[in-house]
């Protein structure tokens, strides 16, 4: 490592090029733990927002009609508004709001941080992309099938949880994959209330060593990474759960 | 496996609004969900000034008051200046006009015959698909001048034009992958036939092909239009003055916790009454235009 590290910092006495990102221990580590936190603010943010398209198509099938106009108005706003402004309202509007505890260093601090913060928003704003992916998952599944399921005796969640999810899943997975994408890509909008994800750290970094160009490949590489990396897994489960006799 | 083989696959879409719905009416615009949302923000803003006129004892100008007041900036920007939700409409045109235009070139690039311009053009859509819009927004707002000098003539850019060149890059890719999904589309007999009678490649393109993707590619374009305007606040980050720079802004003079959420919440409905209208009339368009096998 150390060899490669001396390259990179002759790269930039001879040419200019100043990746001090790579070489210099304190802003590698930083850089580091930028993407750490990208990494875990995007898996936790596809994870809930799963279950949140689970829980909601299932109970956009109920037979209350406001529970079914509840769900419908969340999806609905959530998908018709800028991500951003969500984010903003969240943080700075209902942020406020909630209870402040001491924490271990004795300073009053509100209970959650911008990246819990970034997480409810994002989650909620997949979220709703999510109810209506899995939704059009479950209406592909055909009625005969849940009344077969119904008639062997199972209950209602049974028959959601066993029979029409699994195999909604399966015809819902296209979409979904396109919407977790589109999740990663948002997780940068995190940015915003200074949770310290990776475009917030690159930004420190270019700032402080004035690297903006050199700073920007690497972000850009970073996350063309991610979400290829990420496609190639789905893409993975896809094919472990394809349904046979569809497709070529 | 009998119960597998009733699954139906539902028809690939690109549209965010395509999935489900079905069970919605067919008409262009509902001004029914509208009107709800319209009315639970009116409620709670009453709330709201209710509570707030009890705490304060009725000395501080009302929310509702406020609101009325700072609403003309954060539309139109301040007085003799290009900024305000105007702003925002007027980058999502531009970089939907942009986008659209250098998408379909690179769409067509997408489907060329020509190996390196299909290879070349796959490179760059999928680099301008699979990167976050933040950070292509910063990419071309630190990295490009704020003018440049032609012949001796200095052109300022200013920055919210370099940001919604920014803004049109992603929309350049995604509308490419769309022209190349329509084109993909029509039947390969169509090509064939016009093979038949002569046509060279580019008429059949020109005069044939093309033509019939027109229609099937509004819905998507739409649906691509709304997530462009959506996308539009991400400018607040890199220092335009559109409406969330002035919302904050507005904020930041009050110096009132009890605006934060009346605020924002404007915010979020300028632009609820400006997409929800264009989502339902992409989904009645769909519906229109849908390919019936």
């Amino acid at each position: 490592m150390e060899g490669l590290w001396d390259f990179l910092r002759s790269l930039h006495d001879a040419y200019g090029i100043n990746l001090v990102h790579f070489y210099d221990s304190f802003e590698r580590g930083r850089l580091l733990r930028g993407m750490w936190t990208t990494l875990k603010l995007a898996a936790i943010c596809i994870i809930l927002s799963v279950l949140i398209g689970i829980v909601g198509a299932w109970l956009q099938g109920s037979r209350f009609k406001v529970l079914k106009a509840v769900v419908q108005g969340y999806i609905q706003f959530f998908r018709n508004t800028p991500p951003l402004v969500q984010m903003y309202f969240f943080y700075f509007a209902l942020g406020p709001l909630m209870p402040r505890v001491v924490s271990d260093y004795g300073i009053s601090q509100p209970m959650l941080g911008s990246f819990e913060w970034a997480v409810i928003s994002l989650s909620f704003f997949a979220g709703a992309f999510n109810i209506e992916i899995f939704r059009s998952g479950v209406e592909a599944v055909q009625k005969s099938t849940v009344e077969a399921a119904d008639s062997l005796g199972f209950n209602r969640w049974q028959i959601y949880r066993f029979v029409v999810l699994p195999l909604a899943v399966r015809v819902c997975l296209p979409a979904l994959n396109n919407n977790l994408v589109n999740l990663i890509k948002t997780t940068t909008q995190a940015y915003a209330i200074a949770v310290p994800e990776t475009l917030f750290v690159a930004s420190q970094i270019w700032s402080d060593r004035i690297n903006v160009l050199e700073m920007m490949v690497t972000l850009l590489t970073f996350y063309l990474l991610l979400v290829g990396l990420f496609v190639w897994m789905m893409s993975r489960v896809e094919r472990g759960l394809r349904v046979p006799g569809f497709g070529q | 496996m009998r119960v597998i083989g009733t699954v139906q696959m539902p028809q690939a879409s690109a549209t965010r609004s395509a999935h489900g719905e079905s069970g919605y009416m067919a008409s262009a615009f509902t001004p029914r969900a509208l009107a709800i949302v319209l009315g639970a923000f009116a409620c709670l803003l009453m709330a709201g000034e209710a509570w707030a006129q009890l705490k304060s004892g009725g000395e501080r100008l009302g929310i509702v008051a406020t609101l009325w007041k700072w609403t003309p900036l954060v539309l139109f920007g301040p007085p003799r200046e290009f900024g305000g939700f105007v702003l925002n409409i007027v980058v999502s045109f531009l970089a939907m006009a942009i986008g659209t235009v250098s998408g379909v070139t690179l769409g067509l690039g997408l489907i060329s015959t020509a190996t390196p311009v299909r290879k070349a053009s796959w490179a760059i859509t999928q680099f301008f698909r699979n990167s976050p819009w933040l950070v292509l927004l910063f990419f071309v707002m630190l990295l490009t001048p704020f003018q440049i000098q032609i012949a001796g003539i200095t052109i300022p850019l200013p920055s919210w034009l370099k940001a919604t060149v920014g803004l049109a890059l992603p929309i350049m890719a995604n509308i490419a992958e769309i022209v190349r999904g329509a084109v993909n589309s029509i039947p390969t007999a169509q090509w064939e036939s016009a093979e038949s009678l002569a046509f060279t490649r580019t008429q059949t393109l020109w005069r044939i092909i093309l033509p019939q993707c027109v229609k099937r590619m509004i819905p998507p374009w739409m649906n691509w239009y709304a997530i462009l305007t959506m996308a539009t606040p991400l400018i607040s980050i890199v220092g335009v003055n559109d409406a969330m720079t002035l919302t904050q802004d507005a904020l930041a003079s009050e110096q009132r916790t009890d605006l934060l959420m009346p605020l924002y919440g404007l915010l979020l409905l300028f632009f609820f009454v400006y997409c929800y209208p264009i989502a339902r009339w992409t989904i009645y368009l769909e519906r229109k235009y849908a390919v019936r096998i």
